[in-house]
């Protein structure tokens, strides 16, 4: 049997590096051993990808669906079913970092296709990532760089580019970006046809010669006849970016930071562990894989268990991944991806290119009570069968005294980590019913139940809305 | 708690998915509306006549017949400058009051903040509806969002006994007690769940209080309306109301849909007006009424596509009935890319009852000055 500490960091990486893993399935994961682990987490192409082919057969609904909650409940699905945890968790992290959103967009199929680019690219070479980002319909109509003529820019892209993509405020001047601009002049989107009665059709990237700014152009303190490719070679060089690259991840999977617009002003709270990822950023040529290996195997990480609070995806996906209740092809997908944005993240509409507020933002009343409602909702249903299971675990260590049905829930939950007040009144709440007894069938369904109300209470508590 | 039902309240009626103006107030005697309505229209049997031009449909004759006892106005051509025709840009500009950049905070939540500025009462704003709209967000500014009246609250979702969950919210509240030593994250997180125990705490009163011989229609939106009484005639101190109906997206076969829209909210407008009255109780209150945008001026055959300039309403024993503003040229050369131009911008609308119905300084909630007019 493997300690529990190695269980518990198991389950951190695959809360961090994934949504979540069942408590049955992290003693395998440790016999495999944490490194290995992280290895299999970081080349996702070993393992099978989600079968659009067959989910398409299954919810025809979804393909090229034009409606955003249709598009966001197949990435939902995504995340749900996937075998590849961290590539569906790197594109959720790109989407935060390059928000792009419907709210302008207005072509939810676009977006999923964004969504798709960061699946393949988002494990490797930082570079071509942005040069990938650049091309990308849906974030070329986003910040207008379709409307960024030779002889007439239109700054938006090159200004987010420097400011919230690469390289943080304080980095750049006017001039760069108004030379950035320049540098994409002609990366546009083929012609939109107009969209009623047609509706909603993909667009493509076209670059267009004849409207490229052929003239020299000085950037960063280089100068030449650049296009957005040397614009991209040139940012992921310089010392800033991997700065900024390093501060998005250590927010995203390590602990909850200040929020980006405050980056410049306000040091990161562990600026040795930002030094480590620059450092991992430098060796690797800014390769995102040897940047990861390093973070998730190093202390800075495996000692973040609980440092930060959950998104509502992570809440909601990590949620139904334990109760398993929407494994494989079941009905409410729908429901879910429009309880993201009913608990402030409406995948695919992020608030602003910003992206969406973290750590304690994502909590007010309303948004709390939904996350409560959700969580307690669907791991009190004792007839899911995640849920059974979780009950097996407790039932086979048979009659059990209050003490050790708190912590075998626990356990079974994660295990999970709660503050002495929380576990207190966790312990108080299961006294009111004396010991667990597994002997008649009356005592079982007794005994069922309460498992149940302690999973109730513990998915209600406030340490359950971290991860 | 104090009395507050002198407190002006505001009651925002959301219409998703674009109203069809042009079906709404009908300009029934104007030939262009027939040319370009050809098969989307209202036919003249079916009018209720304003005046020699314009008319309501006949499906909304309790509308019809508020607006006669001079309780409802009526405002022409509202929109905006470069209506993006994007349902979600267009709805996300008018929510947050920025129609040139990406904008965050939502006006309404502006407001409540004005109106608490200390956040209080966790009811002074009070959303019925799946979510918070974006018009209510903003940090810091706690409203309350209730999907059911009746069953809001922590654990709705578990099915349980009345005693088991009794014995659970009480534990939840003692988890979620103030501890010493447990960080600022831990302790927001407190205060942030007692909040929200203590709104549904609170608002439970109002169903349990509520008596009333009004019969409302069976509709969702005579429902939240019911539920924005409840809560109005308990007396929390709430005094923004928020809710939305729809789906007005009518590009296919509009006739039915849109019929049957408006025939609810018809219904469900006299049976608010109408409970109100019996509690008498509706002086401190107006609704407004909104939509993203109109639709198109030509129809397409069986529904009508996105437009631009809309319509909106103000209603209440308080407003000052009639009509504001002119209606929009149907004439080709009017016309911006074939829809109704606006002539008022809707922050000019905001302005009217931020300033003159709620008294509170509209410039920092709609970002500007603006026309202002005296519906109210």
């Amino acid at each position: 049997m493997p300690y529990r500490e190695d269980i518990a960091l198991m389950a951190h990486l695959m809360r961090r590096a994934g949504f979540g893993e069942p408590r049955g399935d992290l003693d395998a994961r440790v016999s495999t051993g944490y490194e290995a682990v992280v290895e299999e987490l970081l080349h996702p192409e070993e393992q099978p990808a989600i079968n659009d082919e067959l989910m398409y057969r299954i919810f025809p609904g979804y393909e090229g669906a034009l409606g955003p909650p249709i598009n966001q409940a197949d990435w939902v699905y995504r995340m749900v079913n996937t075998k590849r945890p961290l590539e569906e968790k790197m594109a959720l992290f790109w989407h935060q970092m390059f928000a792009t959103s419907n709210a302008k967009v207005d072509n939810p199929p676009e977006l999923t296709r964004q969504i798709a680019m960061f699946r393949e690219y988002g494990l490797g070479s930082y570079r071509d990532l942005l040069v990938e980002l650049a091309k990308s319909p849906a974030m070329i109509f986003w910040l207008d760089n379709h409307g960024n003529h030779d002889g007439a820019i239109n700054e938006n892209w090159g200004r987010e580019l420097l400011e919230l993509f690469s390289l943080g405020v304080g980095n750049y001047t006017e001039d760069d970006i108004q030379n950035a601009a320049r540098a994409f002049t002609g990366w546009s989107i083929a012609p939109k046809i107009p969209r009623n009665p047609l509706g909603r059709f993909y667009w493509n990237f076209e670059y267009k010669p004849e409207d490229h700014d052929e003239a020299e152009k000085t950037f960063l303190g280089h100068t030449g006849n650049f296009n957005g490719e040397d614009i991209m070679g040139i940012i992921v060089d310089q010392p800033a970016s991997p700065r900024f690259l390093a501060r998005h991840l250590y927010r995203f999977f390590v602990a909850d930071e200040v929020q980006v617009s405050s980056w410049n002003t306000t040091p990161p709270i562990d600026p040795e562990a930002i030094e480590t990822l620059v450092d991992a950023y430098i060796q690797s040529n800014g390769d995102i894989r040897s940047i990861l290996r390093v973070l998730f195997n190093s202390d800075f990480f495996k000692n973040s268990q609980f440092a930060r609070i959950k998104s509502p995806a992570e809440l909601i996906v990590g949620t139904v991944r334990m109760a398993g209740s929407h494994n494989g092809f079941k009905p409410g997908y729908n429901n879910l991806a429009l309880e993201c944005g009913w608990q402030g993240q409406e995948l695919l509409n992020p608030p602003s290119v910003e992206g969406w507020q973290t750590g304690s933002a994502w909590i007010d009343a309303g948004a709390l009570m939904r996350r409560v409602n959700f969580a307690a909702g669907v791991l009190g249903d004792i007839s899911l069968p995640g849920v059974k299971v979780m009950i097996e675990r407790v039932r086979a260590q048979g009659n059990l005294s209050p003490q050790a049905l708190v912590a075998s829930c626990l356990d079974a939950m994660g295990p999970l980590q709660v503050s002495d007040a929380t576990l207190r009144e966790l312990l108080s709440h299961a006294l009111k019913g004396g010991d667990l007894a597994w002997t008649t069938s009356e005592e079982t369904s007794d005994s069922e139940n309460r498992v149940g109300k302690m999973l109730t209470l513990i998915a209600a508590s406030r340490d359950y809305q971290f991860a | 708690m104090a009395s507050t039902k002198k407190d002006p309240v505001l009651v925002i009626l959301q219409l998703t998915g674009a109203n069809d103006y042009l079906n709404t107030i009908v300009p029934y005697t104007n030939p262009l509306y027939w040319d370009n309505r050809p098969k989307v229209n209202i036919p003249e049997d079916q009018v209720l006549p304003i005046d020699d031009e314009l008319a309501f449909r006949s499906d909304t004759e309790q509308l019809k017949a508020i607006y006669d006892q001079g309780n409802m106005a009526i405002i022409h051509g509202i929109g905006f400058e470069n209506s993006p025709r994007s349902h979600f840009r267009a709805m996300d500009i008018w929510h947050t009051c920025e129609p040139d950049k990406i904008g965050i905070d939502g006006w309404v939540a502006k407001v409540i903040r004005d109106l608490d500025p200390s956040a209080e009462n966790v009811l002074k704003g009070v959303n019925f509806g799946q979510g918070l709209p974006r018009a209510l967000t903003m940090r810091g500014v706690p409203v309350t969002s209730v999907n059911h009246l009746e069953t809001y609250g922590v654990f709705s979702s578990v099915r349980t006994s009345e005693q088991e969950r009794a014995q659970l919210l009480d534990s939840f509240a003692r988890m979620y007690a103030p501890a010493i030593g447990t960080g600022p994250t831990m302790e927001y997180l407190g205060q942030t769940g007692l909040d929200a125990l203590k709104g549904a705490d609170i608002i439970k009163v109002a169903p349990e209080r509520y008596s009333s011989t009004i019969e409302y229609p069976n509709s969702t939106i005579a429902k939240a309306l019911k539920d924005v009484a409840q809560v109005h005639l308990a007396d929390l101190g709430t005094q923004v109301f928020y809710t939305s109906h729809g789906p007005f997206d009518t590009h296919f076969n509009q006739g039915g849909s849109h019929a049957k829209l408006w025939m609810e909210i018809s219904e469900a407008v006299e049976s608010f007006f109408a409970d109100l009255r019996e509690h008498d109780a509706g002086d401190n209150l107006v609704m407004m009424v909104f939509s993203e945008f109109g639709r198109r001026v030509r129809d397409n055959g069986t529904g009508t596509d996105h437009g631009a300039a809309g319509v909106a309403f103000v209603l209440g024993e308080r407003v000052k009935g009639g009509m504001y503003g002119a209606y929009p040229s149907l004439k080709p050369e009017d016309l911006t890319q074939g829809d109704l131009a606006p002539n008022y911008d809707f922050r000019g609308f905001y302005s009217s009852l931020v300033d003159k119905w709620l008294g509170l300084d509209p410039v920092p909630i709609v970002g500007g000055q603006f026309e202002q007019m005296a519906f109210v």
